[in-house]
C-alpha cells in the first residue's frame, strides 16, 4: 500500500537523520578554515600543507564577506579556528567584535609592517594591486592610458569604463580614496564616474572578460585576474593591466590575509598554517599559482608582472580601510549603489 | 518556520530607529517598487505561458504533444543563476548571438541587463511552476461541465473562459504564488543580470555588515510575501471543486489552422529556455581542457547533491501534510496563520535564511550546527510552500464524502487517513516532493553556509568555478545538475501522461 510505503520511507528518513547527527571525526589534529578565497586558488596549498605537518584542515568556502557575517551570529560558539579573507574589511570586522585573538610577534613580523593589523589580530598572507585592465584591440596602449584614476572622469572616457561597485576590493579602495583624499573628493570622484555611464560587472572576472570582448575600454579590477585568463585563453585573450603610478589611489595594494578565531580550542594548529602559508613555499604558491605577489622577503613574482618593489602605491594603513559602513553610505548616496 | 522572521526581528531591534530609516529612503522605495514591478509581470507572464502550454500540451491535437509535454517542464531543471549567465553568453553585448550577426549589419541587440532581462530569465526559468500544477488539474478536471456548457450553446472560448479556467483557480494561484515569491527571493539571477531588486539590496548590507539594515528590507520582504499569500488565497476563493466522477477519454480540441503556429510557440518556448542554455554550457564543456573540467566534478558532490534533495522532499511533504490538512479540512484562524507563516521563508533570500539558522544554531543548538539534520530543516523551512502548495491541491481534489463514508464504517480517523485519504493524495504529494527536490538540487546559499563542512553539491561546484570566472570548469556540474533533476520530472511527467 501506498500509505505503508510512506511511512516505512519516513523511518528510515529519521533514523538516517539520527546516524547523521552522531557521526564523529577519528582524532588527529585538525583545525577548521573558513575560506573566503576561491577553492581552486587555495586548496592545493591547503593539501601540502596537510601532507608536510599532519594537520587536516576542513575547510568551509564561501564568500568573504558572508564568511565574516556567519563568524558575526556565530559568537563564541563558532565552530571556525581560522579565517581566511579576500581582503582586510572583512577580517577588520570580525576584529571589532573582538573575534580574534593577537598573533604572536614573530608570525606578524614576517611580512612589512604595512601589511597586517596594527593591532595584530590579523596578518596579509598574499598582496594584490589594483589596476586599469585595458582592452589591447582597440587603438589604446599603456601609454595613451592616464597615472591616475582621477583622470577616468574626463568626459573623453563616456561609456568606456566597467566597474564592480558590489566587489569588496573596489570598496576596499572607495574607502582608501575617503581617508587619502578626504569624503568630499570621493564622492566627487564617484560622481564623475558615474557621469561617464560606467558598465557595471556583477564581478571581476565579468568585468576583465568584458573589457576583452570590447564591451568597455577599461575596467577597475585587481591586478591578477588577467593572468588567470592569459593563462587558460593565452596570449590572444585581448586585454592587459594598466599600473597606475606617483603614489595614486588608484594604485592601492591591499592584502588577503588571516586571523584566528579567540573562540578557537586549535590555537597552535592554526598558527601552524598562517606560518606555512607565509613560509617559501606558501609564498611562492601565491606568487605562481594565483598571481598575487608575495608579501615575505625574497620570493619573485610570476612572469609579466611587475615587481611589488616597482609599484607605487598610495601610502594607507590597511588597518583604516575597516569603515565599510562609510564607504557605503557614500556609494549609496552618489546612486553608485541602490 | 517563523524562525527566520524572529531573527530578522531580532536584528531590526538591535538597531532600532535607524532601521525605519533605512527603509523609508526614497532609495528604499524605488527598490521595493522595482521588486513589485519585477514580480508582478514575471507572474503574470508566467501564468499567461504556463496556461496556455498547459492546455495545448493536455488537451489538443498539437503535434509531437508528447515531447512538448516533457520538454516544456524542463526549463525547472536549469538554475536561475546559469540561466543567467547563459543568456549574458548567448545575448549580451559581444555574446554568442552578436558574434553571429555582426557580419549581418546588425550593430546591438537589445539591452540584455536590467528590468528586460531579470524578467524574461526568471520567467523562462519559473514557468513551469504554473504549468505542471495546470497541466494536472485539467487530467484531473471534471470534463462533464465543460461538455454541459457547451451542449447548453456556449462556444469553445466561452466554455474555456467560463467553464474551463474558473475550474484551474486554485492551480493557477498556487503555481503563481511560488513563482511571485521565487521572483522576490532570487539573487543569482537579478544580480548577474543587474536588476536592483530588494534582495540584491539586503545583499549589499551584508556585505558591508550592517546587519540590522538588510534584516530590516528583510522584512519589508516578508510584507511583501504575505501580500502575495493573501492575495493567493483570495484569488483562491473558498471555491472547491471536487472530482465526483472521473471521465476517461476527454475530447480532444482540433486546433485546425491554428496547429502549426501553436507548434511554433512551443518550439520558440523550448529553444529559448532549454536549447539555449543547454548549448552555451556545451560550449563551454568543450572550451575546456578535458581533465581540467571532469576534475571539478566529484562523484560525491552529484551523490551529496541528490540524497540531500531527496531527504529534503520527503521531510517537506511530511511537514506540509499536517498544515495543508488543517487548513483544508478545519479551516480557520489557526490553519490560516500556519499556512500564511510557511510562505515567508519562501520570499527571503537564501543569505537570511542561512544566516538566521546560524544564528540560531550555533548559539542555542550547537550539537546540530553544520549537521545534515539542521540542513535538511533549513532547506524545508526555505522551500516548505513548494510541498504545501501540492499538498493542499491534492486534498482539495480528495471528496469528503469517501472520508465520512469509511469513518461512518467504524474506521479510527489514523486508518481512515492512511488507507482512503493517502492512497488518493499520493500522486499530489508526489509532485510536490519534486518540486522541492529540484529546488534544493539547485540551492546555493544555504547549502554553503549551513550545511556540514565539506560538503559539496553540485550547485556549489558551480557557484565556486562561476564565482572566479571558471566557466569552463563549472560545464560539467551544471550539466549533470540538470541532466540529474530531469531525470525525476520526466518520470512524473510521462506518468502523469499514462494516467
Amino acid at each position: 500500500m501506498c500509505g505503508r510505503a510512506f511511512l516505512l520511507a519516513c523511518a528510515a528518513l529519521v533514523s538516517t537523520l539520527a546516524l547523521a547527527a552522531c557521526s564523529d571525526d577519528d582524532g588527529g589534529p585538525s583545525i577548521t578554515l573558513y575560506s573566503g578565497r576561491n577553492e581552486a586558488l587555495v586548496q592545493p596549498i591547503i593539501d601540502q600543507f596537510t601532507a608536510d605537518t599532519g594537520i587536516e584542515v576542513e575547510v568551509r568556502y564561501g564568500d568573504t564577506t558572508e564568511l565574516a557575517g556567519v563568524l558575526l551570529e556565530e559568537g563564541d560558539n563558532s565552530p571556525a579556528d581560522l579565517f581566511f579573507a579576500q581582503d582586510a574589511g572583512a577580517l577588520g570586522a570580525v576584529s571589532d567584535e573582538g573575534q580574534l585573538m593577537t598573533l604572536p610577534q614573530p608570525v606578524l613580523d614576517l611580512v612589512p609592517a604595512k601589511f597586517r593589523a596594527d593591532n595584530g589580530q590579523w596578518v596579509g598572507l598574499s598582496g594584490r594591486s589594483r589596476v586599469v585592465v585595458y582592452n589591447n584591440t582597440a587603438e589604446l596602449t599603456d601609454a595613451d592610458l592616464p597615472d591616475n584614476i582621477d583622470a577616468f572622469t574626463d568626459p573623453s572616457w563616456d561609456g568606456r569604463i566597467g566597474w564592480v561597485p558590489t566587489n569588496a576590493s573596489f570598496q576596499s579602495f572607495v574607502t582608501a580614496y575617503r581617508l587619502l583624499e578626504g569624503e568630499e573628493a570621493a564622492r566627487a570622484w564617484l560622481e564623475g564616474i558615474q557621469d561617464n555611464n560606467p558598465t557595471v560587472y556583477p564581478n571581476n572576472g565579468a568585468a576583465v572578460e568584458g573589457t576583452a570582448n570590447g564591451e568597455v575600454d577599461v575596467a577597475f579590477v585587481n591586478h591578477y585576474y588577467l593572468f588567470q585568463f592569459l593563462a587558460e585563453q593565452g596570449e590572444d585573450f585581448s586585454a592587459r593591466n594598466h599600473f597606475l603610478s606617483g603614489g595614486d589611489v588608484g594604485a592601492l595594494v591591499n592584502v588577503a590575509g588571516a586571523g584566528i578565531l579567540e573562540s578557537s580550542d586549535h590555537k597552535e594548529d592554526a598558527q601552524a598554517l598562517i606560518e606555512y602559508l607565509l613560509s617559501k613555499v606558501g609564498q611562492e604558491y601565491f606568487a605562481n599559482k594565483t598571481y598575487e605577489y608575495p608579501l615575505t622577503a625574497g620570493i619573485s613574482v610570476t612572469e609579466g608582472l611587475p615587481p611589488l618593489e616597482s609599484l607605487e602605491p598610495p601610502e594607507v594603513d590597511l588597518s583604516n580601510l575597516d569603515d565599510l559602513a562609510g564607504t557605503i553610505a557614500l556609494l549609496q548616496e552618489t546612486g553608485v549603489l541602490q | 518556520m517563523l524562525l527566520p522572521t524572529a531573527y530578522l526581528v531580532v536584528r531590526v531591534l538591535d538597531e532600532g530607529v535607524s532601521a525605519w530609516e533605512d527603509i523609508t529612503s526614497v532609495a528604499a522605495r524605488q527598490a521595493v517598487v522595482r521588486t513589485v514591478a519585477l514580480a508582478t509581470t514575471v507572474t503574470a507572464a508566467s501564468v499567461a505561458l504556463g496556461v496556455s502550454l498547459g492546455w495545448l500540451t493536455a488537451r489538443t491535437d498539437l503535434p509531437l504533444r508528447r515531447m512538448w509535454t516533457v520538454l516544456l517542464a524542463l526549463p525547472l531543471a536549469v538554475p536561475s543563476y546559469v540561466g543567467a549567465y547563459t543568456f549574458v553568453a548567448a545575448f549580451g553585448p559581444r555574446g554568442m548571438l552578436q558574434d553571429v550577426l555582426s557580419p549581418l549589419g546588425v550593430a546591438t541587440l537589445p539591452e540584455i541587463y536590467g528590468f528586460r532581462g531579470a524578467w524574461l530569465v526568471l520567467t523562462l526559468f519559473t514557468f513551469p511552476y504554473v504549468l505542471l500544477p495546470v497541466r494536472a488539474a485539467l487530467h484531473m478536471m471534471d470534463r462533464s461541465f465543460e461538455e454541459a456548457a457547451r451542449g447548453l450553446g456556449a462556444s469553445r472560448a466561452e466554455a474555456f473562459w467560463r467553464v474551463t479556467l474558473p475550474q484551474l483557480r486554485p492551480a493557477i494561484a498556487a503555481g503563481g504564488v511560488l513563482v511571485a515569491l521565487y521572483t522576490l527571493s532570487d539573487f543569482g539571477a537579478v544580480s548577474i543580470l543587474r536588476f536592483d531588486s530588494l534582495s540584491r539590496v539586503i545583499y549589499i548590507r551584508y556585505t558591508s555588515f550592517d546587519r540590522g539594515s538588510a534584516a530590516a528590507f528583510a522584512l519589508v520582504l516578508v510584507a511583501l510575501s504575505l501580500v502575495v499569500v493573501i492575495g493567493e488565497s483570495m484569488l483562491r476563493g473558498k471555491a472547491r471543486y471536487h472530482a465526483t466522477t472521473r471521465h476517461a477519454a476527454a475530447p480532444v480540441v482540433r486546433l485546425g489552422a491554428w496547429k502549426w503556429p501553436a507548434f511554433a510557440f512551443c518550439t520558440s518556448v523550448v529553444i529559448i529556455s532549454l536549447v539555449v542554455p543547454l548549448s552555451v554550457i556545451a560550449y563551454w564543456l568543450a572550451r575546456a581542457a578535458t581533465d581540467d573540467s571532469a576534475s571539478w566534478l566529484t562523484r560525491e558532490a552529484a551523490w551529496n547533491s541528490v540524497y540531500a534533495s531527496g531527504l529534503a522532499a520527503l521531510v517537506a511533504v511530511a511537514a506540509s501534510l499536517p498544515i495543508a490538512l488543517m487548513a483544508v479540512r478545519y479551516p480557520g484562524a489557526l490553519a490560516s496563520v500556519a499556512e500564511k507563516a510557511a510562505y515567508t521563508g519562501y520570499a527571503l533570500p537564501g543569505i537570511t535564511i542561512a544566516l538566521a539558522l546560524v544564528f540560531f544554531a550555533a548559539n542555542y543548538a550547537p550539537s546540530l550546527y553544520q549537521t545534515m539534520p539542521l540542513l535538511i530543516f533549513a532547506y524545508t523551512v526555505r522551500f516548505l510552500p513548494q510541498a504545501l502548495g501540492s499538498s493542499r491541491t491534492a486534498l482539495l481534489q480528495v471528496n469528503p464524502n469517501t472520508e465520512d463514508a469509511a469513518r461512518g464504517l467504524g474506521r479510527s480517523r489514523a486508518t481512515v487517513f492512511r488507507r482512503v485519504t493517502l492512497p488518493q493524495i499520493v500522486p499530489g504529494l508526489t509532485s510536490g516532493a519534486l518540486l522541492v527536490f529540484l529546488t534544493v538540487m539547485k540551492e546555493l546559499p544555504v547549502t554553503l553556509l549551513v550545511s556540514p563542512i565539506g560538503f559539496d553539491t553540485l550547485a556549489t561546484r558551480v557557484w565556486s568555478a562561476t564565482s572566479e570566472g571558471f566557466f569552463a570548469r563549472a560545464a560539467l556540474p551544471a550539466l549533470l545538475l540538470v541532466a540529474l533533476s530531469s531525470i525525476p520530472l520526466l518520470v512524473s511527467v510521462l506518468r502523469e501522461e499514462r494516467a
